[in-house]
């Protein structure tokens, strides 16, 4: 009786109460997780019956094909979107750029450029940033042409890319994309480093080179951080491509609906040996996100377009695009910018070429 | 104490000192806060992602806009 309360002590985090919390969550997300399931495997039949019974519009006509399409694929892709985009949130939370940089420092080239193109995949990267991870590699000894496969790499194969590649072409695709995607960025950043444009950098950011780096307390992240950094990704990079999806997905589904099976084969189609490099000469400047892009290429895949053509397309769009070159601009002189392009462009003309031979 | 944002002048960049203001606020601390825009001075804190939150020359935040309730912990 005479215990006040305020003795009553907090229960430690290993309490049978945070367990309880623990088991209750591991329920919540199975339970999140049949749902999601039992959704997703019934948009092919409710987009059906929202086109042709709720409408009631006559089977075979174009506006319906598209129409299905939309209302099957912008759900789909949105509902695998928000999976990938957690699960990859929280894989980034083992890998900082700091860790990253770490890892590369003491690499020889050849291992440097097969270790940075993968780490470029799982390491959070965002185009603002390319520029101090840019110095903050080169400072701490990264060479060059590792810093350029890890840069290659990272905008190209990306989970958002992956997503859009799984739900809209499938597996073989996606793997087809992530496995060329990688040797694009292996190949040239490998031939960046073998061409030692070391003095095309701007001079001060040779200054740089073994300056000591200062340190970032690591993080300490417990699996509710973990979580709670998944979640915040979903929140930021859904909340922001989701209109793209759309977007690209009603631009796939008009021509879907209204542009007839093979118009495009002679001109995308692969008798056309000269639409590879045209592909990548148009991808190149254009900018637009793996969300808006795909949807379209898909379209076009459908239509008659080459594989190879349509991948080699995507490739460029999304690797190399015009805003992030004007970044990489306050550190490279231009002589360095042209071969950056120049190399990535011819690698993904390559990809492009030998799958129209494959398929 | 002298606080240091560190990011060139991106939305989220403007987010973070926004929110450093606020913690100090709350917080009733005698500091100073200041914007580094320099690359290279940017560089030469170590930090790679911006926006970054560093206290006394000593990086505490990378990559990531902290909330109030995270600067506050980290200032207290």
């Amino acid at each position: 009786m005479s215990v006040p309360d305020e003795v009553a002590v907090p229960a430690p985090e290993c309490s049978p109460a945070s367990g309880l919390r623990l088991w209750q969550a591991a329920v919540l997300a199975l339970l999140a997780g049949v749902a999601w399931w039992a959704v997703y495997a019934n948009l092919a039949p409710a987009a059906r019956w929202l086109t042709y019974g709720a409408l009631h519009l006559p089977k075979g006509a174009h506006l319906s094909s598209a129409l299905e399409f939309f209302l099957f694929e912008v759900p789909k892709v949105l509902m695998l979107l928000v999976v990938v985009v957690f699960g990859v949130g929280i894989v980034r939370t083992f890998f900082t750029p700091e860790r990253t940089r770490a890892i590369l420092a003491g690499k020889r080239e050849s291992v440097g450029n097969v270790l940075a193109a993968m780490l470029g995949i799982v390491t959070p990267f965002c185009s603002c940033s390319a520029v101090p991870l840019f110095l903050g590699f080169v400072q701490s000894g990264v060479p060059l042409g590792v810093t350029f496969s890890f840069l290659i790499a990272a905008p190209m194969i990306n989970e958002i890319a992956l997503v859009l590649l799984f739900g809209l072409f499938g597996l073989k695709v996606a793997a087809i994309y992530v496995v060329t995607g990688l040797s694009v960025a292996i190949l040239a950043g490998w031939t960046i480093g073998r061409l030692r444009m070391e003095q095309h950098l701007e001079p001060w950011v040779l200054e740089l080179r073994g300056g000591g780096e200062a340190t970032l307390d690591e993080d300490r992240l417990d699996w509710g951080a973990r979580v709670q950094a998944g979640l915040t990704a979903v929140r930021e990079i859904v909340g922001k491509v989701w209109i793209y999806v759309v977007l690209g997905i009603a631009v796939g589904a008009g021509i879907h609906g209204y542009v007839p099976t093979n118009a495009l084969a002679g001109l995308m189609g692969k008798q056309a040996w000269w639409s590879v490099p045209l592909a990548v000469v148009l991808g190149v400047p254009m900018y637009s996100n793996a969300a808006g892009i795909v949807p379209v290429v898909q379209a076009l895949l459908g239509k008659g377009a080459a594989l190879g053509t349509s991948l080699a397309f995507m490739m460029a769009v999304i690797g190399l695009s015009l805003p992030e070159t004007i970044i990489l601009r306050k550190v490279l002189r231009p002589r360095l910018i042209a071969v950056f392009v120049g190399v990535v462009a011819t690698g993904i003309t390559m990809v492009g070429y030998l799958f129209n031979a494959l398929f | 104490m002298d606080i240091q944002i560190l990011g060139t002048g991106c939305a989220k960049c403007k987010t973070l000192y926004a929110n450093a203001e606020a913690a100090v606020k709350e917080l009733g601390l005698d500091a100073t806060l200041t914007k580094v825009e320099d690359l290279r001075e940017i560089i030469k804190l170590g930090v790679m992602t911006t926006p970054a939150l560093a206290v006394n020359g000593k990086v505490k935040v990378a990559g990531k806009v902290a909330t109030v309730a995270d600067i506050k912990k980290l200032l207290a």
